[in-house]
């Protein structure tokens, strides 16, 4: 099941399907090791539930609901559900 | 035999290490410089030996190497401009995919590479298994095992770059990545145009990666390549366009992004064959279980306040000893120089002028010192990190930010802190828009000098509710510097919030001599800057305030007339000296207009005096209301004698003293900072900051004074 990283769960999985941010935004999100094909998992939202930090394999990023926006992810839908 | 001289650029992704290394290559021979124009510092090293003089040369800390930060802009033109005979990049080896993605661009450039794999201890303790021989094999470079904390691999590091040195004519590397069937055939064109062209020959770069850096976009590439042949130019990005909209009809995606996605897979496919095994992909380490209290919904926050208070407790605990010390050999350099120095005009200069004009500045560098040094160590261990992550969602609302809050604090976000450091904090502020709004609203808060002219005064006229007072003008400058800050985000500070996106990298122990490095460089830095514009605004202030002298004889017959006291006729000569000067001419000139927002000339003077410190609009003051002490806390007689004088002046009515708090928050950062903010951002923000603050507070002054008389 595709959806946007902004509707996942703290703990949940997911691997990333698509990054639709252009110009700088989309530069960075690739650069710090954010494209296609990563798995990561989300592991934390800040206190007022935004940011949202993520870990990808061997490092943490954090990154704002609208930045997220512009990231889609697959995920288990049974993991969705519990 | 002369030595052979190499240059080494050191160049690494942030959080991988890079400073560790660079200091244990380097030892002391480190020199921290500025790049000119920019605030990005510029850190060089020696190492030698009887055959080789290796000069090192530290890149900023980025994790790609296009045209987007600033920090990519330097660490392209130190190596495409001073041509580096060997880059050593440092990798994370936890991080090993992402960190070999600046490496191949580095390698792509064609100056010979040493790769240092550094955090090795880590790669052990997590379990991560990396098989290095395979990975040289493949990527057909020296490729060092470091642990740069404990020494381990750096003397390597330098065999290797010798080797490769040494060797760099017999085997030229090639790394030609293939991006794809969409974008090679354009790559190939473009590559056999500029050789044949002999395009930008004068920068020695391969053609292959000028073409991959126009299919990307680079701005930076493509405005030289334009200075140098504009047909060619453009000609070259007709090509890219083409591919563009090829791309975008058929993958609707973009060179650029297609680019990066086959370099990683580039990465992938070299890492594939067991060159990597890691334990289940998202086992939780130490950092996250840290991380599960420290951000948490309701103890990160609280968290977050102990270490705040635990900050400022130490920093005025701790430094109260030295700038004490510092404060008492200042006051006795002004003993001596009194009593050694006989001729009345240099006797005053020296000791009114800059003994206690500069020492009032050099004495708050302890307490820089031990702010930064903490300061410093938060940050190297990743925790300032965190409190951005924490607190980006409120700094936001303000156009500001999660960075944006530890240069608030420093600068008296909680009273007593300076703003000379906090300007200096914002550096890790990466987007310039933000950067500038937090340095110019960051001064709002209420510094250390200003609380000891509200603790004075609070005394004075509200006692018993000081702390309230203190509280309530605490509220007030974290709502000016946030309300003022979103204005000037909405208005010349207009765009878009930069891109969040940040690491929040593994809690890592600092080691001492990195952070000893970076504040002695920081305080030292401070004490240099500022002690010589100090020293000059000093000597002006007292200038301004001694000249032009009172006639001899109009003093005489003051004297000769009333022979009462011989004390109060000092204070009336220095009143009348100070009434007399062109500082105290301007305040009486300006008193016209400023009588709106309810101050007397006194009170001009001594903000004037107030803008190259804030702590002199005290000493200030109590000259005007001719007290003779400079410094009103050094003798609690005269210090309670010019607080009587203050209740005594009829000017000195509640929205009086209301209006000139909020001016004095506000007004206009002092002399130093004004000084520091030019040299982070430059003069033009430093002048305008200063102006429009002033402009500010004297409308706020005005509207607050002139409501409230209507009422008292």
């Amino acid at each position: 099941m595709i959806i946007p990283m902004r509707k996942m769960k703290v703990n949940q999985k997911g691997i990333i399907k698509s990054v639709s941010a252009r110009g700088e935004l989309g530069k960075r999100i690739r650069d710090m090791g954010i494209l296609p094909g990563s798995e990561f998992m989300i592991i934390g939202k800040a206190p007022l539930y935004d940011p949202v930090a993520l870990k990808l394999t061997g490092f943490t990023l954090t990154l704002r609901n609208s930045e997220a926006d512009y990231i889609t992810c697959e995920v288990d839908k049974e993991e969705n559900n519990g | 035999m002369a030595k052979k001289n190499i240059v080494v650029a050191v160049a690494g992704q942030p959080n991988c290490g890079k400073s560790t290394v660079f200091n244990m290559l380097t030892g002391s021979t480190a020199r921290v410089g500025n790049y000119p124009g920019i605030t990005v510092d510029r850190m060089e090293g020696y190492w030698k030996n009887d055959d080789y003089k290796i000069k090192f040369v530290d890149l900023p800390g980025t994790y790609s190497l296009t045209s987007y930060s600033l920090e990519e802009v330097v660490a392209r033109k130190v190596i495409v401009d001073e041509r580096p005979d060997v880059i050593l990049c440092m990798l994370d080896a936890t991080a090993l995919e992402r960190s070999l993605y600046l490496a191949i661009q580095l390698i792509e450039i064609g100056i010979p590479v040493v790769i240092g794999m550094n955090m090795m201890d880590e790669v052990k303790s997590e379990g991560i298994l990396i098989d290095t021989a395979k990975l040289i094999a493949k990527l057909k470079l020296p490729i060092i095992e470091c642990i740069a904390r404990r020494n381990k691999g750096i003397p390597e590091i330098i065999n290797a770059i010798i080797d490769i040195y040494e060797n760099k004519n017999k085997e030229s590397l090639n790394l030609n990545i293939s991006y794809g069937a969409d974008i090679d055939p354009a790559l190939d064109k473009m590559e056999a145009l500029i050789k044949e062209k002999e395009f930008l020959k004068t920068k020695c770069l391969p053609s292959r990666w000028i073409a991959v850096k126009y299919m990307e976009g680079d701005k930076d590439l493509i405005i030289t390549g334009q200075k140098e042949d504009k047909n060619f130019s453009d000609s070259l990005e007709e090509i890219v366009k083409i591919v563009e909209k090829h791309t975008e009809k058929t993958l609707k995606t973009y060179p650029e992004a297609l680019i990066s996605d086959y370099r990683y897979g580039y990465i992938r496919s070299i890492l594939k064959d067991g060159v990597i095994k890691r334990p289940e992909a998202f086992r939780r380490n130490i950092s996250e279980a840290i991380d599960k209290i420290v951000t948490h919904r309701f103890f990160g926050p609280l968290i977050m306040l102990g270490v705040l208070y635990l900050l400022f407790w130490v920093t005025f605990n701790l430094g109260a000893y030295p700038q004490e010390l510092l404060q008492s050999s200042f006051a006795w350099a002004g003993n001596i120089a009194s009593y050694g120095i006989t001729n009345e005009l240099l006797q005053s200069l020296i000791v009114s002028g800059i003994i206690d004009g500069v020492g009032a500045v050099l004495s708050f560098a302890p307490l820089i010192l031990i702010m930064f040094a903490m300061l410093c160590f938060l940050e190297d261990l990743g925790y300032m990190a965190r409190v951005a992550y924490m607190l980006d969602r409120i700094f936001r609302l303000f156009g500001l930010h999660g960075a944006s809050v530890m240069p608030f604090i420093v600068a008296g976000g909680i009273p007593g802190g300076c703003a000379v450091p906090g300007v200096m904090t914002a550096r890790t502020l990466k987007s310039p828009k933000e950067r500038i709004a937090t340095i110019l609203t960051a001064p709002f808060m209420v510094c250390g000098a200003k609380t000891t002219v509200y603790l004075m005064l609070s005394e004075t006229f509200f006692t018993g509710y000081e702390t309230i007072v203190m509280l309530l003008l605490t509220i007030a400058s974290w709502f000016f510097a946030l309300i003022v800050s979103l204005c000037l985000r909405r208005t010349v500070l207009k765009g878009e919030p930069t891109a969040f996106i940040m690491e929040l990298p593994p809690y890592r122990m600092p080691t001492v001599y990195g952070i000893f490095t970076h504040t002695w460089d920081r305080v030292w830095q401070f004490v240099k800057k500022a002690g010589t514009v100090i020293f000059a605004v000093s000597i002006i202030m007292w200038f301004f305030m001694t000249f032009p002298r009172v006639p001899e004889t109009s003093l005489n017959e003051k004297s000769g007339a009333s022979s009462v006291s011989t004390q109060s006729i000092e204070y009336n000569n220095e009143h009348d000296a100070l009434k007399y000067s062109i500082a105290g001419r301007f305040g009486s000139f300006l008193e016209p207009l400023t009588k709106y927002a309810g101050f007397d000339w006194q009170v001009n003077i001594a903000l004037i005096g107030g803008f190259a410190a804030k702590e002199v609009f005290l000493s200030t003051l109590s000259t005007a209301y001719s007290m003779g002490s400079n410094d009103p806390d050094s003798d609690s007689k005269s210090s309670d004698l010019f607080k009587q004088r203050l209740l005594a002046d009829l000017n000195w009515t509640i929205p009086a003293i209301i209006s000139l708090f909020l001016f004095m928050l506000l007004y206009a950062p002092c002399l130093t900072t004004v000084v520091n903010i030019a040299k982070e951002t430059n003069w033009h923000w430093a002048i305008w900051g200063t102006v429009g603050s002033l402009i500010f507070s004297f409308i706020l002054s005005v509207a607050v004074y002139q409501v409230l008389i209507r009422f008292y």
